[in-house]
């Protein structure tokens, strides 16, 4: 499987990406949702993007309307991981399309844990 | 089935060294249950053998699962998912067909910080009308269940497990904190609870949700507790375990029905025909 990770933040990009790779990811990183949009039109077949909200060019919230209004993508899982915390942005993403929802600061184990909700990764038994 | 006195001590002092809790010999049973699904994803015969090839290489990573494993005090929303799932899709089905047209009798024993019985609010809410659910939430810990009453879980916790969909539709943002809704709240009672003792009034239940806690008890109390459960179920009512444990081997006068990818719980003379 593969996942766009879409972020700003090249730090934050290295922290998700290292997150998803031991879950079973390949990654590839985008700076905001233009290159991110740009690497899609080129052909790039991801099954998981990853998205901040607040990035320059087009933010998480416009690649994930611009996505959704293409049937090329349909199939592509998208996750918000943002600073973003008001519930009605959170309401605004989830009627753009986005799937899935995390708020920054989050623990590994928190992505793990909306992998599995979405069924992109295996549940474990857990202890 | 147990592990040896030289395995226990080997887990016992990794975990005192990390955590500084103390695990005094008799909790056996708790290391073997706990470590027993790592030992199984790693492909082990048995926990023994898990820990044996772990003394031989004791990878960082791996040496923080165990540790995880026996100290963790597990609070994630819908834990495990697949019981919810039977909950909605199985259990509760099969005993509204059975049961007369009362409200729907729920206890979360063992409910730790409140994530189990919202949870299974949750799970019911399109499932169950409103005002026919009653959810009785028991913990051992007052301190606990302080905070379950509370229902108020930082960014942290609701990043754990919880559908972002019902993370809006559930809860409502107070402070930098997140509240779970009244609607929901009303449909649970907490109360003070001793799984060694009577059961707690507000039975019979229909479904019991007993998740990783025999695990934390010797073989005669888990009889003994199984026992206590049962005298508080409706007859055909369901019985939820966690996912490492099981009936089987404890008190056989239950029966296991698969459901999905997991198992719920039946007593058998109390089946209703």
């Amino acid at each position: 499987m593969r996942a766009l990770v879409i972020d700003d933040s090249r730090t934050m990009r290295r922290i998700i990406a290292g997150i998803l790779r031991p879950l079973g990811f390949d990654t590839v990183e985008a700076a905001d949702g233009q290159e991110a949009l740009d690497a899609l039109e080129d052909g790039l077949d991801v099954e998981l993007a990853c998205i901040d909200w607040n990035m320059p060019n087009l933010d998480g919230l416009g690649f994930v309307t611009a996505v959704r209004k293409d049937g090329r993508w349909r199939d592509v899982t998208l996750m918000m991981i943002t600073t973003e915390s008001e519930q009605g942005q959170i309401v605004r993403a989830l009627a753009a399309g986005a799937h899935e929802y995390v708020i920054k600061p989050f623990t590994p184990d928190a992505i793990r844990d909306k992998l599995q909700l979405l069924g992109l990764v295996g549940l474990q038994e857990s202890a | 089935m147990s592990i040896t006195g030289e395995s226990f001590s080997y887990v016992a002092e990794l975990v005192r060294r990390r955590s500084g809790i103390v695990l005094e010999s008799g909790k056996e049973y708790l290391v073997e249950g706990r470590l027993l699904p790592l030992a199984r994803a790693a492909a082990a015969d048995d926990v023994d053998a898990y820990l044996r090839a772990l003394r031989t290489a004791p990878h960082p990573a791996r040496l923080e699962l165990v540790v995880d494993a026996l100290t963790t005090n597990e609070t994630s929303w819908f834990r495990d998912a697949q019981p919810f799932q039977a909950l909605v899709e199985h259990v509760v089905p099969e005993v509204r067909r059975l049961a007369e047209p009362g409200p729907l009798r729920v206890w979360s024993a063992a409910c730790s910080s409140g994530q189990e019985p919202y949870s299974i609010a949750m799970a019911l809410a399109d499932v169950v009308p409103a005002g026919k659910l009653e959810i009785l939430a028991t913990d051992l810990s007052a301190e606990m269940l302080e905070r379950a009453r509370a229902a108020r879980y930082s960014q942290l916790e609701v990043n754990r497990g919880l559908p972002a969909t019902m993370l809006v539709r559930h809860f409502a943002r107070v402070g930098a904190d997140w509240e779970v809704a009244p609607a929901l709240r009303n449909q649970v009672t907490f109360r003070r609870h001793n799984l060694l003792e009577l059961p707690p009034p507000g039975g019979p239940f229909d479904v019991v949700f007993l998740r990783n806690v025999l695990i934390y008890f010797d073989l005669a109390t888990k009889q003994d507790v199984l026992r206590r459960v049962q005298r508080a179920m409706r007859p055909g009512g369901y019985l939820v375990l966690g996912a490492a444990e099981t009936t089987l081997g404890i008190d056989d006068t239950w029966e296991r029905v698969p459901v999905g990818r997991g198992a719920v719980y039946r007593h058998e003379a109390r089946r209703a025909a």
